[in-house]
């Protein structure tokens, strides 16, 4: 390594034909040529909220009041967390088309047993859950042990759960939740302290410093390159400000809703299942080459029901969630638009279609989204016919920038 | 750096013993009576014709499949290989033909797939630390081990799945087909890579078609015919040779063509 300019040779910096970013400058150049290849990450998702907040802000200021924001992200909380489970099959490249008939399974049951029969509340929204683990569990035995494609099983699932839903809700088809209760206030009113929630807005530019400091040691101390201190710092006090100056704002209206947090929470727990363990690694690899995950040693259809499981689990909590929004399980609940807004969101944040790529913020981008044209829609008194026709062409839009994404990466060597 | 190698067995000791393995389908006998002799520091080429069972031995060997007759005998010992992860477990690895490699994983990932050392807590610093051990052992040219596999060229991808095989410290490594996808210059890569695992004290079994290949790094050639043994030749066996005992006939429609196209020379003249 004579014309390395560093005394020792670091071990991923040998080959002197590939050029290697350095220093903030470099990262933003990284950054750029990734883009330029079509790993394009969740940029079209910031580029597509940034002009849709533009657009709704135009047509309408009180879009972007504080308490508009605020009612968003309890809007945004029941479907993000329902959309964070098809985060998982879809990184399988399964799908599940029944995610809205479970959550309308789950808030019929919550309301059933709590209601209804007096069961405690946490006893009833455990049921919930776990209906959904089992029918995850079938879902998962048909697609393993029947090679049943998801598609159609869910379908069939679909129609099964809307019918269980309809018959547990029997000839009243609504059940009102006890407004007063912690659930119903959870849904509509709990709020997380100003205080509190500052604390909570700094608290992840910390953990990335610390850690992202621990890993540059550990990294030099491998004899590998540690990467920039000043870009870490830079990602840092970004994410510091960023956080601060959005939970600032929403403070100014009625504060960060406790249910928004409980899903930033499971999307926070996600990602690091996703990127930090040796089951998310098995996700990836399984939505990638599931037979070269296969003679590598992995339980394929552990996998896949782990997902599936997640997914209805997801779908059910997420339906309970927004039973305590509604306050009231009907039979309204998990139909129309929820199972297609769930699917949508996952792919708008950029989780592809296609299996192998996915993230759990997707969930999160996606569904703010999405919550952002309802909300912006609604704010222009346009009828919900207009709303579901602009909610398709953007779910339309989505899904060709990741197949024209998924195109450019094959040419240019990405997968 | 510890010296991971201590306990290699010697150049030359027989490692692998395969007495009297017979393998059938049914009514199909794939595999009769097979003998093979697998030694540390040392490449046996594996070669037959298409339907000869070399695909069902490396099964065997490999743990995808049980024979249904015969000893295996692994340093020494009598094993039985119950399945894939017991042959891996053992000391045999194997780098399939289409190398099972997740193109959507990074390179750390693809050879760390399935191995992951602390599973709720991913080391990617000592992971990457091992990968490029791994791959500088091998004097691999790989740019980097962060990138994904789709990215890299077929020569190598097929160092990143030898450099996979021997995460867990083999005493055995089997190759399907290493060459058969790859171009010239890449093919010579590989070769060198062939080498260079034998040099480390490793038992090399090589499946391949290509006989300039298997002549290339080869030490023994073993010869498949129809699911049995059909003799064991040394690189400077001639290809008249080879051909037949691949073929099962002196005059064979590869000898005949070169007997067309050099009718006036002699035909082992320039094997």
């Amino acid at each position: 390594m004579s014309e390395s300019t560093k005394p020792a040779a670091l071990l991923d910096r040998s080959d002197t034909r590939v050029t290697h970013a350095a220093g903030v400058g470099g990262s933003i150049k990284a950054f750029a040529d990734k883009v330029r290849s079509g790993d394009l990450g969740s940029l079209p998702v910031v580029v597509g909220l940034i002009i849709i907040w533009g657009v709704f802000t135009a047509l309408n200021p009180l879009f972007v009041s504080a308490n508009n924001l605020v009612n968003l992200l309890f809007d945004a909380s029941t479907i993000g967390i329902i959309s964070l489970g098809i985060v998982c099959v879809l990184m399988l490249g399964e799908i599940d088309l029944s995610v809205g008939s479970m959550s309308g399974v789950g808030s019929a049951l919550v309301g059933v047993l709590w209601v209804n029969q007096g069961v405690p509340v946490v006893v009833a929204i455990l049921a919930a859950v776990l209906l959904g683990a089992i029918t995850g569990l079938i879902y998962a035995l048909l697609r393993t042990q029947l090679g049943m494609p998801s598609f159609v099983s869910t379908l069939a699932g679909l129609l099964t759960l809307l019918g269980l839903q309809l018959y547990m809700l029997g000839n009243t088809g609504s059940i009102n939740l006890p407004y007063g209760s912690f659930m119903v206030s959870f849904g509509q009113l709990l709020i997380i302290p100003a205080w509190l929630s500052y604390v909570l807005a700094v608290v992840p530019g910390v953990v990335v410093l610390v850690m992202g400091q621990r890993t540059r040691l550990r990294r030099r101390a491998a004899h590998l390159t540690p990467g920039s201190m000043s870009a870490l710092v830079l990602k840092a006090v970004v994410l510091i400000v960023g956080l601060v100056a959005i939970v600032y704002y929403l403070n100014l209206g009625r504060g960060v809703p406790w249910m928004f947090g409980l899903f930033i929470a499971l999307v926070v727990v996600m990602n690091y299942a996703f990127t930090r363990t040796k089951w998310g690694r098995s996700m990836t690899a399984v939505g990638g080459n599931a037979e070269a995950a296969r003679r590598a040693g992995i339980n394929v259809k552990s996998i896949y029901t782990s997902a599936f499981i997640l997914c209805s689990m997801f779908a059910a909590f997420g339906g309970v969630l927004s039973s305590a929004r509604l306050a009231s399980a009907s039979q309204q609940a998990g139909t129309g638009d929820v199972n297609l807004n769930a699917i949508a969101a996952a792919v708008i944040g950029g989780t592809s279609l296609f299996g192998g790529r996915g993230s759990a913020w997707s969930a999160l981008l996606g569904i703010i989204v999405i919550q952002s044209i309802a909300s912006g829609l609604t704010l222009l008194n346009l009828s919900s016919s207009l709303r579901y026709m602009i909610t398709g062409a953007v779910l339309a839009i989505a899904v060709i920038v990741d197949s024209l994404a998924r195109r450019s990466r094959v040419s240019h060597g990405r997968a | 750096m510890p010296d991971v190698y201590a306990d290699r067995p010697a150049r030359g000791e027989t490692i692998l013993t395969l007495s009297g393995i017979s393998k059938s389908f049914g009514a199909v006998s794939a595999l009769a009576d097979i003998e093979l002799e697998l030694r540390a520091g040392e490449v046996v080429a594996l070669v037959g014709d298409n339907g000869a069972g070399k695909s069902t031995l490396v099964k065997i060997l490999a743990g995808v499949q049980a024979p249904s007759s015969g000893t295996m005998t692994f340093q020494g010992k009598p094993v039985h290989l119950a399945g894939p992860s017991a042959a891996l477990k053992l000391g045999i690895a194997t780098v399939f033909q289409d190398l099972a490699l997740c193109e959507n994983l990074d390179v750390v990932a693809n050879i760390f797939l399935g191995q992951e050392r602390s599973p709720y807590f991913l080391d990617e610093t000592a992971m990457e630390v091992r990968a490029w051990t791994l791959l500088n052992e091998l004097a691999a040219r790989i740019p980097d081990v962060r990138d994904v596999v789709a990215s890299l060229s077929g020569g190598q991808r097929q160092t990143v799945a030898i450099a996979r095989s021997l995460l867990l410290d083999p005493k055995v490594i089997m190759l399907d087909e290493p060459t058969a996808a790859l171009g010239v210059a890449q093919t010579a890569e590989v070769l060198n890579l062939i080498e260079r695992v034998r040099d480390r004290g490793l038992a090399v079994l090589m499946i391949s078609h290509n006989m300039e290949d298997v002549r290339a790094v080869a030490d023994r050639i073993v010869v498949l015919r129809l699911g049995r043994n059909n003799g064991v030749f040394t690189p400077d066996a001639s290809n008249q040779e080879l051909v037949g005992a691949i073929t099962g006939a002196v005059d064979n429609a590869v000898s005949r063509r070169a007997e067309k196209r050099r009718p006036e020379s002699e035909p082992e003249a320039r094997a």
